[in-house]
């Protein structure tokens, strides 16, 4: 029954192709079973949107007259790194602009930051540019301000060294005083409990071995079309997993890229967290092609299958012990309760669960319409858990 | 005379005592009760209109500051920017009067006005900064 890439490729041209999301395909297994779902849906669709930290844009500004190389620069007062070449410049999400008081009086607010730029710039806005040098015989000029709009810069395309986390903490705070973390504001004696994946509907939970998304693989990125690049950053596949696959730590982790200009601002929402800093939300999908069945059994897990480790913000993850507390599912996380050391602790989440849905319809309707095609991935990303249960297997 | 709408977040072990009644009796303060709560936390949340002398009022005031309570003027409207609201369900974790909740069927954020306290928790917790405070 295994179906190819090129196959499904050309259903999705005859806008014959069968697409259902992550969240649909839960039900449509249980009332028809693995081997008729596998038949008949071709491709499945998976969303997440979140704060990722791990993102930012390089830019190319165009030359100006005369030319400048610029050693320094400043983006509505955020620094971009400028060690590349003339005017490539590099904005990452977490920068913060230098006038930013930090957390001088606690907790700081981080109001503008790299995150809020590329929102800025992908909405249209202008944003003032100003960019220092030393001067050389060929790039004589030292000082260059002016206001860009994303139309006008030469390039610019977002490149994100860490997406998509496959799976992630859940932060809680044993300590007795309030804590202001990336994972948001954790009340002390665990007076709440913060946690950050679209579960079900998250790409990687529903690929958890890797087995169809890999390098040049594409997807949606920010309300535009993007693509993986490399695994991400911190990408570790060798975690406990249940058995269907699915980690039971963080795990595997995305590098992305994509067209800044084919971009937009609802799907990347500059973000500010109180004591921590400035990020970006980034807006993120991948299709699944249905392969075979093993495609389907992996990503039918429903928020009941998925577990995610119980952190403490006050110690463990600060000091880097590696220690879990706790561990609970998606399902309960998302019943707005969860019971840690016998305490019934009320759960909040990060990520935004009805724009991870949004992501994995729109790209649902975008496939069902011929408007987006699958690619073959060039290589696969890591893990030896897959090489070992597939391919020992003779699969 | 004066009149004030305030908020008063009671601790704990302030929720079941006869405060408000102290109030009235002993600085001859008027009441009404706009809003009350006591929170998942169980902290009490009062909105109030107070009136009375200018003198009784700040004593008044005094006890009740004397007590732990905190006490913050009302003169604010916090509201929801709809278009930047992305739906996190961060804000649900710290609102203590449950006027920002989760749908659960749908994971969507509702709102509920009526509810808000105006404590402005939410202002500087969400993340998009959805949260602004309208005088
Ligand atoms: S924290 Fe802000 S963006 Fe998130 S749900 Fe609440 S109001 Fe909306
Ligand atoms: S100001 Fe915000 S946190 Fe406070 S009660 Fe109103 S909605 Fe809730």
């Amino acid at each position: 029954m295994a179906k190819t890439i090129a196959e499904i490729n050309e259903k999705i041209k005859e806008g014959k192709a069968v697409v259902v999301t992550a969240e649909e395909i839960i039900d449509l297994v249980e009332r028809k079973g693995l081997e008729d779902v596998a038949s008949t849906v071709d491709v499945i669709t998976t969303g997440t949107f979140g704060p990722m930290c791990s993102s930012g844009a390089y830019i190319n500004l165009g030359h100006s007259k005369p030319r400048i190389k610029i050693n320094r620069v400043l983006l509505n007062g955020v620094p971009a790194y400028a060690g590349l070449a003339a005017v490539d410049i590099y904005i990452g999400a977490t920068e913060l602009a230098v006038n930013d008081p930090l957390n001088e009086v606690f907790p700081g607010e981080f109001k503008y930051g790299g995150g809020h730029v590329i929102e800025d710039l992908v909405a249209g806005r202008k944003v003032r540019m100003e960019a220092f040098s030393y001067g050389t015989d060929c790039y004589p000029s030292k000082h260059w301000e002016r206001e860009i709009t994303l139309q006008d810069v030469k390039e610019a395309v977002l490149f994100n060294p860490r997406n998509a986390y496959q799976n992630y903490n859940v932060a809680v705070n044993r300590s007795d005083r309030v804590l202001y973390t990336y994972m948001g504001m954790l009340r002390p004696e665990l007076g709440n409990a913060n946690y950050c994946s679209a579960g079900q509907l998250s790409p990687l939970l529903n690929d958890p071995y890797f087995r169809t998304i890999g390098i040049g693989t594409r997807i949606f990125l920010g309300g535009g079309i993007g693509y993986v690049v490399w695994q991400g950053t911190q990408h570790n596949p060798d975690v406990p997993r249940t058995e269907t696959g699915a980690p039971r730590l963080p795990a595997g982790t995305l590098a992305v890229l994509g067209d800044l200009k084919g971009m937009d601002s609802r799907w990347l929402v500059g973000c500010s967290f109180l004591g921590y800093g400035a990020t970006l939300a980034v807006g993120l999908g991948i299709p699944i092609p249905v392969l075979d069945e093993e495609v389907v059994r992996c990503a039918a897990v429903s928020d009941a299958d998925l577990f995610a480790p119980v952190v403490d913000y006050s110690y463990d993850y600060p000091q880097g012990t590696g220690k879990v507390i706790g561990e609970v599912s998606y399902a309960q996380l998302k019943s707005g309760w969860i019971e840690i050391e016998g305490k019934k602790v009320p759960t909040a989440p990060l990520s935004s669960y009805p724009r991870a849905r949004e992501i994995a319809q729109t790209l649902k309707s975008l496939i069902e319409q011929g408007s987006f095609l699958l690619t073959e991935p060039v290589q696969l990303l890591p893990c030896p858990a897959r090489d070992k249960a597939y391919q020992e297997g003779g699969d | 005379m004066v009149r004030r709408k305030v908020v008063l977040h009671f601790p704990h072990e302030q929720v079941d005592q006869p405060i408000i009644s102290k109030l009235v009796r002993d600085y001859d303060i008027d009441f009404n009760i706009l809003k009350a709560f006591i929170t998942p936390r169980e902290e009490g949340l009062m909105v109030l209109e107070l009136s009375g002398e200018e003198e009784n009022f700040a004593k008044g005031v005094r006890y009740l500051e004397n007590l732990g309570i905190t006490i913050q003027p009302l003169s604010q409207d916090v509201r929801r920017d709809e278009l930047r609201c992305t739906h996190c369900g961060v804000c649900t974790g710290i609102c203590p009067s449950e006027a920002l909740y989760l749908k659960r069927d749908t994971m969507e954020v509702g709102f509920d006005e009526e509810k808000c306290v105006a404590c402005e928790l939410c202002v500087r917790v969400c993340p998009p900064r959805a949260m602004q405070v309208h005088y």
